[in-house]
């Protein structure tokens, strides 16, 4: 990074499906914002490669410190994109394929209404993980996000499908109004775990300090997780929420907790 | 103010009869004119289509209830929002564009008149307040008046003169257009959770019923002598088996004469007929009646309709049917916006997803076009898609490519992926007229102008009425070897012209106008007993006061057209 | 002598009173008394008198010290600050009318700013829920006349909306409501003991920060699923008992306010709430009402919403518009320093934001127009006093139940004053100027 902007950068040019078929300086030529203004690439970034033909053959690094950059991997389709330190918003938001590698933290919104592909975050990730955006009854309905570290609240937000996986701890709100998908977390969670949710899956190993009264005890289960058995108690819900029905059967939501 | 002469092009101007001659039409002072001075602008307009400015008969697009659609679908705008452009305000939305938007789409399409469908008295600052920031067309709004508590009350008590006093203040104060008519008596139910689901359901408390309100209410509009008719939403939109209840209310006009001094013929104008034209008694099952409703209208002379064409489009539904709404969400599970207004009326909002992969979606397709195909006199059945209801009105280009074009409606019957139901459950497969340049005219210009009681004004290209002309790039003499070329001609005019400004060139906004809010300002006899009770109802019952409720200050509409109707006598 | 002006229309907060009555001096400059209006009203309306007011725009020297300079002036220094920020943000409109909030909107599109009003740090997250879930509401008429079954949930109107209970919600005699009082039920959840919580039939004392999950054990209730002991700190048998009062109505209504938008899960909670209201519909006429604060938040919404189809905290930077709380929101900005320049009007951020945000607020190029000198005034570099819409110039407002009432003007401003919509409007002109728009 050289000229670090005063505010925050706009990259919503930084993919592989972006830079595929260009040369380095087609690259540096890409529009960049800071606040009202447009620049490019190439007057915060020294840009050098070359991209491939097609997204998928393409392999994006950025390097420095984008800490004040934003949608970084926005709506990427194929390819790779590796980010080798801390980003902002919206990293990797509105992807449908490829590979993104954060080797440090994210801020909100990575993954928004994510329909593919594959987000590794290292280090932390912040509020809205995997949602959807504002408004829209559909969010995640594919691929699968990893995250090392910690969560922030509001993870899997309006989920339809694909999983999303926590070593660390989350905060508030884990899949509230999902109606599939997956989210399992290995550390500890706090409350308003599958609130409003209509169908999916949530696996902690961990605590959780306070459940939800929609979310009724039913036994004790052996799953195998990641690889490894377990018995976990199981709850099944929302029972306040509206519920759909297979073969005449109602079909809840699954909670397990580690026992 | 400029002057200009369009030359050379092909004029469909069902007023003056001229079916595609080559003719040339004359601006001047906003008006059209039989010849055009020297130094008039010439257009070229050879091998184009000449008609007048299109005439919008009924869409929500300002008002209260679609501010909450716009308020609560940043989706509807998320990466297709068009940016500031000069002159040219910022605009949004696919289902519900914002107000600057909406103008200048309209525009682009050749619109140059639009009603807003629905306005909640209560809401009238609202409705101004976006009517006066939509750009460049002219704008009227018909209050709501069919679940209306003064309006109840004087029909059971068949008191007409009554009922058009109040009615007559209510457009003066609101600086309304016309009667709408929506659910009526079942959004008063609503307001209990229940509904009047036909016609001869009584209102609870007010023990009315629908038949009641509606009859009252077209002898109130005759007694009046108002430019439009009442206009009417009718009972049981959108259930199977609705057009048993579309047939009774049609027949509620019969017997009835249109009385008034603006050339309007019809006493009842049913508004987007598609929603209410369906058989079967259940979504398995579900057929089209398009025949048997349209049956019923070719033969009735004093009904008009407008189609409700559904576009297959991800959209949004808001209407007055708050109980219609409230089902829809029960089925469909999308978010629901409801309000209940007092003493009035209600609103519900909720998103709907018209998919070609689902059967009653491409039935109901067919269904709005089987009514225009199927309409004897395309002077009485008008071009709407009930915007946005069943479907975002930019659609209208495509909407006049499958009526002009069997070929076009057989590549989107292939499409389906219940073809075999669609052709089974309606005759769309059997329908291969085209609708002409001519009867197109007729359904979106002539047509609607004539029912709204504007013919003197708009609707054609008589010297004397209004210069709202539009100069599409289509050549009505060459055969077309693609439908969709229709359907791009249609949505970019090559010149609009409103009020003699030209607005519109090449598909691109050239100038704002200076929009009219048009409303009807009705005179009637002093009649005490009215002004009473509605000074009661606002001490009691309303929750703003009187003085505040007919305060609609020259700010909310800078530029007010009003037509004098002179009920005195 | 005196006159006095009728249906005034009071502009403090989102109850919108419209009956009030003014004592004005005949030659319409002062006004001596205030009818009708609760205490918050009557003073806005008799503070407006204050001798001391400021009058014209103080821009402020090296040394802090306050400089008077004329309106032409402060409107070049306001254009010139907005035209040339990076990401400016225009912040507040919430105590003015539709008018100015609308020219507003043009300069703001014209320098490409954010816009973000009260609401951010309010009922923005009501709105949020509204998104994602949709709203089952009505008119306050219809409460006034209708319902029966009135629950006031983090919400304390006897302080926040003092007279919303004698004119819509608890005491009126509406058309299907002629006992009053006495025809309806009310409930009250909050965690104190409140002068509202003391008129309830109902009181439950929630355990904070667990209305998401008593709000879904109600919804628990209304499917008769199990539900553990307690909730929330309440007894599941009390929960049974509210959830089966509020079904017996006929027609019911949620009430809330900050003690739900603004405490941990925020717009979930109302979400829960409105699908509380919605669940609750399968049984009986249910709506739900956010108590808006300030008396024209909810037309900035409007406005914003019709003529950019956001309700509140829109950027505007990238020459179209765009919509994401915790991105385009003003506390945000504020926190991660993402604007260059501070335009506050018709409101108090200073007073109401976190501390951390004003201080940079105090850092920034800043200009605040206010009729008071407040906290946001002492912390910006210009200050510009404006008339008070709905006392010295009319102007249309929306109420909390988004009906439209056009305020009006009671008295002259003092000499030489203008309104929030005359001062934009100069900068409006001086901004096209700039831009090269003219």
């Amino acid at each position: 990074m050289k000229n670090p902007p005063a505010l925050y950068l706009e990259a919503d040019n930084v993919a592989p499906d972006k830079f595929a078929g260009k040369n380095a300086s087609q690259i540096a030529d890409l529009h960049v914002h800071e606040g009202n203004t447009t620049s490019t690439l190439g007057k915060y970034f020294e840009v050098s490669g070359t991209a491939g033909a097609t997204a998928a053959e393409t392999r994006v690094i950025v390097k420095g410190d984008v800490k004040k950059v934003k949608y970084l991997g926005m709506k990427m389709s194929a390819g790779e994109l590796v980010v080798e330190g801390s980003t902002d918003q919206y990293t990797g938001a509105w992807m449908t394929g490829g590979n993104i590698l954060v080797k440090g933290n994210v801020e909100a919104f990575a993954a928004l209404a994510m329909k593919g592909g594959e987000l590794v975050i290292e280090g932390n990730a912040g509020n809205y993980l995997g949602a959807a955006y504002r408004g829209d009854w559909r969010g995640m309905s594919g691929g699968k996000i990893f995250v090392k570290g910690n969560a922030g609240s509001d993870v899997g937000m309006y989920m339809l499908g694909g999983e999303i996986v926590i070593n660390g701890n989350v905060d508030v709100h884990v899949m509230t109004h999902a109606e599939g998908g997956k989210v399992i977390i290995k550390g500890n969670a706090k409350s308003k775990l599958g609130g409003q949710l209509v169908d999916g899956t949530i696996i902690v190993f961990g605590s959780i300090d306070v459940m939800m009264p929609g979310f009724k005890p039913a036994g004790i289960v052996e799953l195998e997780v990641e690889g490894a058995k377990a018995k976990f108690a199981h709850y099944i819900g929302d029972t306040g929420e509206r519920k759909k029905k297979r073969k005449g059967q109602i079909v809840y939501g699954n909670l397990y907790q580690k026992a | 103010m400029a002057e200009y002469i369009i030359k050379n092009g092909h004029v469909f101007d069902p007023v003056q009869g001229i079916k595609g001659d080559k003719a040339d039409v004359a601006i001047k002072d906003g008006k059209i004119v039989a010849k055009a001075g020297s130094g008039a602008k010439v257009i070229d307009a050879k091998g184009k289509t000449v008609m007048a400015g299109g005439v919008e008969i009924h869409a929500h697009i300002a008002g209260p209830k679609v501010n909450v659609g716009r308020i609560y679908r940043p989706e509807d705008k998320l990466f297709t929002y068009t940016p500031t452009k000069g002159n040219q305000r910022m605009g949004g939305g696919n289902s519900i564009p914002t107000t600057f938007k909406t103008g200048y789409l309209y525009a682009k399409m050749g619109y140059t008149t639009a009603m807003e469908a629905a306005m909640p008295p209560l809401f009238s600052r609202h409705v101004h307040e976006e009517i006066r920031d939509t750009p460049i067309i002219d704008e009227g709004a018909y209050p709501v008046l069919g679940n209306n508590w003064f309006v109840m009350e004087y029909i059971k008590n068949n008191e007409v003169e009554n009922t058009a006093a109040y009615i007559a203040w209510l457009l003066r104060a609101t600086k309304g257009y016309a009667i709408k008519s929506v659910n009526p008596g079942g959004t008063e139910a609503w307001a209990w959770g229940l509904n009047c689901l036909s016609i001869h359901d009584p209102v609870p408390y007010f023990d009315i019923t629908p038949a009641e309100i509606t009859k009252g209410l077209i002898e109130a509009n005759e007694f009046l002598g108002l430019p439009h008719s009442l206009h009417i939403h009718p009972n049981n939109l959108g259930n199977p088996g609705n057009y048993t209840t579309t047939l009774d209310t049609l027949k509620l006009a019969e017997g009835y004469k249109a009385k008034n001094k603006f050339g309007r013929e019809q006493v009842m104008h049913l508004t987007h007929t598609q929603f209410h034209s369906y058989g079967g008694d259940n979504w398995a099952n579900f057929e089209s009646k398009a025949k048997e409703v349209m049956d019923y209208v070719n033969k009735a002379k004093n009904i008009t309709i407008d189609t409700g064409n559904v576009t297959l489009d991800e959209t949004t539904t808001m209407t007055a049917d708050g109980p219609f709404e409230h089902h829809l969400t029960e089925l469909n599970h999308l978010k629901w916006a409801n309000v209940d207004v007092e003493l009035e009326t209600a609103a519900g909002v909720v998103p709907y997803i018209y998919s070609p992969t689902i059967s009653v979606c491409a039935i109901q397709w067919a269904i709005g076009l089987e009514l225009a195909l199927m309409a004897k006199d395309p002077m009485r059945c008008f071009i709407t898609t009930d915007h946005p209801n069943a479907g975002p009105f930019t659609r209208y280009p495509r909407v006049i490519k499958w009526l002009m074009s069997a070929k076009a409606r057989e590549i989107q019957i292939n499409a389906f992926k219940h073809k075999d139901k669609v052709l089974s459950q309606s005759s769309i497969g059997t329908q291969d007229r085209e609708i002409s340049l001519y009867e197109l005219a007729q359904m979106t210009r002539a047509g609607p102008a004539k029912a709204l009681g504007l013919s003197n004004m708009i609707g054609g290209l008589k010297p004397g009425m209004d210069a709202d002309v539009v100069v599409y790039d289509f050549s009505p003499d060459k055969p077309v070897a693609n439908p969709d070329q229709i359907e791009a001609a249609f949505s970019k005019a090559a010149h609009v012209f409103k009020s003699g400004v030209e607005v519109v060139t090449n598909g691109e906004i050239v100038n704002n106008g200076n929009k009219r809010t048009i409303w009807v300002n009705a005179k009637v006899k002093e009649n005490p007993q009215v002004m009473r009770d509605i000074n009661e109802k606002f001490l009691k019952y309303y929750s703003v006061s009187q003085a505040n409720y007919e305060s609609l200050g020259h700010h909310f509409i800078p530029n007010p057209y009003a037509i004098e109707v002179d009920a005195t006598q | 002598m005196t006159k006095t002006v009728t249906d005034v229309v009071c502009p403090f907060c989102g109850t919108l009173c419209d009956d009030l009555e003014v004592v004005v001096s005949d030659d319409g400059k002062h006004l001596t008394e205030v009818y009708n209006a609760c205490v918050i009203g009557t003073e806005k309306f008799l503070h407006s008198q204050a001798k001391d007011r400021i009058t014209r725009p103080r821009l402020r020297q090296e040394d802090g010290s306050w400089k008077e300079i004329s309106y032409d002036e402060a409107a070049e220094y306001t254009a010139k600050m907005l035209a040339k920020a990076k990401k400016p943000l225009m912040y507040g409109w919430s105590s003015t009318n539709c008018e100015a909030q609308s020219m507003g909107h043009e300069i703001a599109e014209m320098v490409c700013a954010c816009v973000d009003n009260t609401a951010a740090v309010c009922h923005g997250t009501t709105l949020i829920a509204v998104q994602d879930i949709g709203i089952p509401s009505c008119t306050l008429g219809e409460i006034k006349n209708r319902a029966d079954r009135i629950l006031f949930w983090g919400c304390n109107p006897a302080h926040a909306h003092p007279r919303h209970m004698s004119r819509y919600s608890i005491f009126p005699r509406g058309f299907f409501t002629g006992k009053g009082q006495k025809s309806r039920k009310m409930i009250v959840v909050d965690p104190r003991v409140t002068d509202t919580a003391k008129l309830a039939d109902v009181h439950l004392q929630i355990e904070q920060g667990r209305d998401y999950e008593l709000l879904n054990a109600f919804r628990v209730a209304l499917n008769n699923e199990w539900l553990p002991d307690v909730v929330a700190g309440i007894p599941a048998e009390k929960i049974r008992e509210a959830a089966n009062l509020c079904k017996s109505g006929r027609f019911g209504i949620i009430f809330f306010g900050m003690g739900v938008t603004q405490t941990l899960s925020k717009n979930h909670n109302i979400d829960e709430a409105i699908a509380l209201t919605k669940h609750l519909n399968e049984f009986t006429k249910f709506s739900i009402m956010p108590m808006r604060g300030h008396y024209n938040v909810t037309g900035s919404g409007e406005v914003l919403g019709w003529q950019f189809g956001f309700p509140y905290s829109v950027d505007l930077t990238r020459g179209f518009a765009r919509y994401n709380p915790g991105d385009t929101s003003t506390i945000d900005l504020l926190a991660r320093g993402e604007v260059d320049a501070f335009f506050t009007i018709a409101s108090d951020p200073g007073a109401h934001f976190p501390i951390s945000r004003v201080k940079q607020i105090a850092k920034l190029p800043s200009v605040c127009i206010d009729p008071h000198q407040t906290p946001t005034s002492g912390v910006s570099k210009l200050h510009v006093p404006v008339a008070f819409a709905g006392i010295e110039v009319g102007g249309n407002a929306y109420r909390m139940d988004n009906v439209p009432i056009d305020l009006r003007k009671v008295v002259d401003p003092p000499a030489g004053m203008l309104t929030d919509e005359e001062f934009l409007t100069k900068v409006r002109d001086r901004v096209k100027q700039l831009k090269g728009l003219a």
